[in-house]
């Protein structure tokens, strides 16, 4: 090895030593308890070596529900948030007055405190003795049945937590997109207009290409968040979140470590590499999608 | 298409707290251009050029006044609408999209009875292409391609839909020293070709004077002058453009008019026509001063100046607004080049006079005083003694020419003896 190289791979040897040991043998790991059949954590040994961890968490119906549950939110939340996200961003680019205010309105549930964000969503949504929430009043104005948001029904239940979703992840996506929007030379949308394209065609065809990159990160970023989805569910529907059927994979593979039946290593394991997986492929098809559609200048 | 400004103004609010006064960037500008023509805005910046051509785009909204393209009112015509061409000072190519593409897309959002079938549009993109030379470069993305090449892209796209008008802002301001000659002469080409009214924005006045048909000069948001580019810089309105125009720049003098002679520094330099005595501001272009051994304006020489095919004098007179008065010889009179004292003649066809108050031009006749007598002496002889007079005059210019460059030889001889001279001494001075 050539001196510079040997200099330049000793500066770097602290944060290779920190990630070796916090990352990378953590990982492998958890791919090796992922095989081993029957391991004690007590007794540090194992029955064999081979597939049935994941057989068991594939067969698992907690597993299959919060599955189905991440899968819900990534669908949805994803898009939705990015849409309102670029919504929002591109009016705001398009005021003059009080823009400053809007910004920071829309940036202020980025800095709020979670507890403070779970009072509110308190008001909103839950049923106490003393009131059905307030979105159950709002609906009572319209003649619609109360309905109850936190022990209720799945879709209800569904629905505050995308909801909750959307709401926690818009403030930073809105300030990406009016950064980025920004950055856009405006002179493009100009030369559109002199060369007769309406304003659905500009923003389509020149400036919506032109932000694709910031786009696509918010895109990528928002997909890994959603499927490692957990704290905000337990926010809304406490630590149970196998019984309120309102579980998600992270959530999956934290109970079969720790909680109510925990302490299974193993299957807790194989949860997660099948969770690893599943982002995996979802990103590969991201980055390859991105390869057609993403313009970087 | 006629294009037709009415009492045009454009002012611009003034921005936050610390500027609150509005600025009148295009005051009250009238202005007709022809169908057909290519017309120049020269002016430095902030003149309001840009400002000017950005409202006959559609791009800015008058503030008061009217645009007609042809006879249709198009003053509240969103710029979509207005059926322009406009080529972009920094091109504005849509960076994602190929050359094709961008070329096409004033194709692709034409409406109703306009709208194209794929074919006809691939005929006309390529039709375009082969106007400004690009063909070969269709499938390029706006990066792959330099700035000339990107400039012809960006001209292809405003012509693309044919266009009854065709803007271009600083066009080629971008470009270098090279290759803005050459697509200057190119877009004088195109717009020969498609016939189409152009008009361009420039502060640079070789640029306007070179390819336009009408140049107009403007100056804070005001017109001074529309006129031809040789009529602009030969017959200038006010001081204003007289400077503005003209590389080097016109040399401006403090002057008198006294009894119809025009004093420059005391000294008698020009005839004028009947004009009242006044101060008065004179300008001379460079080539406008004529050395003569007697002649009327005497400067005090600096030093002369080589540069390529000119030679020019630098000399310095106490009435010039500048410190060095600068005047280009014309090839017969280098040989002449003086030692302390450069006197001029004065060409009263680039001599100018202008009021000291609002600098606007003065307009009188202007002669050269005492040669008079001896020039029309000589125009009293017949056609075959003038030739012969001029024979004479060449021949003796001849001469005096070989005469001089004789002398310089000699003067370097003599050097060239007085320098071996010395080294000798020097060498037996080691030697003692």
């Amino acid at each position: 090895m050539k001196r510079s190289g040997l200099k330049a791979f000793l500066y770097l040897l602290p944060a290779l030593i920190f990630l070796a040991v916090f990352l990378v043998y953590p990982l492998i790991d958890v791919l090796i308890y992922s095989f081993e059949e029957g391991y004690s954590s007590a007794a540090q040994s194992f029955s064999g070596i081979g597939w049935y961890n994941f057989d068991y968490v594939l067969h698992d119906p907690y597993f299959t529900q919060a599955l189905i549950n991440t899968f819900i939110l990534v669908l949805i939340t994803v898009p939705v948030s990015t849409g309102f996200a670029l919504l929002i961003a591109f009016a705001l680019t398009r005021i003059t007055k009080l823009r400053s205010l809007f910004e920071t309105v829309f940036f202020l549930p980025y800095v709020t405190n979670t507890l403070a964000v779970g009072m509110v969503f308190m008001v909103l949504f839950k049923t106490t003795p003393y009131s059905e929430g307030f979105v159950n009043m709002l609906m009572g104005m319209v003649g619609l049945g109360p309905v109850d948001f936190i022990e209720g029904p799945y879709w209800a239940k569904m629905f505050v937590l995308c909801f909750y979703t959307i709401w926690i992840v818009l403030p930073f996506k809105i300030l990406i997109l009016t950064s980025a929007l920004a950055s856009v030379n405006p002179q493009y949308a100009q030369a559109a207009r002199i060369d007769g394209a309406s304003s659905w065609r500009i923003f389509t065809k020149i400036t919506l290409p032109l932000i694709s990159p910031s786009v696509f990160y918010l895109i990528i970023t928002g997909f890994i968040g959603a499927f490692k989805a957990y704290s905000d569910a337990v926010a809304l529907f406490g630590t149970s979140l196998n019984s309120a059927g309102m579980n998600t994979l992270v959530g999956y593979v934290f109970d079969m470590l720790y909680r109510e039946g925990g302490g299974y290593p193993s299957y807790a394991s194989a949860a997660a590499i099948l969770l690893f997986l599943i982002i995996l492929t979802i990103t590969v098809i991201n980055l390859l999608y991105s390869r057609k559609h993403v313009h970087y200048s | 298409m006629r294009i037709e400004l009415e009492h045009l103004t454009k002012i611009f609010p003034g921005r936050g707290r610390r500027n609150r006064s509005e600025v009148t960037a295009v005051s009250d500008v009238t202005l007709t251009i022809p169908d057909g023509m290519l017309v120049g805005l020269l002016g430095p910046s902030g003149c309001g050029k840009s400002t000017a051509l950005n409202m006959i785009s559609g791009l800015l909204a008058p503030t008061s006044g009217k645009i007609y393209f042809g006879d249709k009112n198009v003053t509240d015509l969103p710029p979509e609408d207005r059926g322009v061409g406009m080529v972009f000072q920094n091109y504005a190519l849509y960076p994602h999209m190929t050359i094709e593409q961008n070329i096409r897309f004033p194709l692709e959002n034409l409406k109703g009875d306009q709208k194209l079938t794929a074919q006809q549009m691939k005929e006309r993109v390529e039709e375009a292409a082969r106007t400004v030379d690009i063909l070969n470069l269709l499938e390029r993305k706006p990066s792959e391609l330099s700035g000339g090449q990107q400039q012809r892209a960006a001209i292809a796209r405003a012509l693309v839909k044919l266009p009854k008008v065709l803007l271009l802002d600083e066009p080629l301001s971008n470009l270098d020293a090279r290759l803005r000659l050459q697509t200057r002469e190119e877009i004088r080409r195109i717009q020969q070709q498609t016939g189409i009214t152009t008009v361009f924005v420039t502060h640079d006045q070789d640029e306007a004077m070179s390819i336009s048909d009408r140049i107009v000069v403007m100056k804070e948001g005001t017109i001074q002058q529309t006129e031809t580019p040789q009529k602009v810089y030969d017959d200038p309105a006010n001081q204003f453009v007289a400077q503005f125009l003209g590389t080097p720049p016109i040399n401006l003098f403090k002057g008198q008019v006294r009894d119809r002679i025009l004093y420059i520094a005391e000294q008698p330099v020009l005839h004028t026509g009947e004009l009242p005595d006044q101060e008065v501001v004179v300008g001379v272009r460079p080539e406008g001063f004529v050395l003569r051994e007697d002649g009327a304006m005497k400067n005090e020489m600096i030093r002369e100046e080589v540069s390529g095919r000119d030679t020019s004098i630098l000399s310095r007179n106490p009435a010039a607004f500048s410190p060095i008065v600068r005047s280009i010889l014309s090839n017969k009179e280098e040989l002449l080049i003086p030692e302390t004292v450069a006197a001029f003649d004065l060409n009263p066809r680039k001599t100018f006079l202008f009021s000291t108050e609002d600098g606007n031009r003065i307009r009188t006749e202007l002669t050269v005083p005492s040669k008079e007598e001896d020039r029309e002496d000589r125009h009293e002889g017949s056609k075959d003694e003038r030739k012969e007079v001029r024979k004479e005059e060449r021949k003796a210019e001849r001469e005096f020419a070989l005469a001089q460059e004789d002398i310089k030889k000699a003067r370097e001889h003599t050097r060239e003896a007085i320098r071996a001279e010395e080294k000798a001494e020097e060498g037996q001075g080691d030697q003692g």
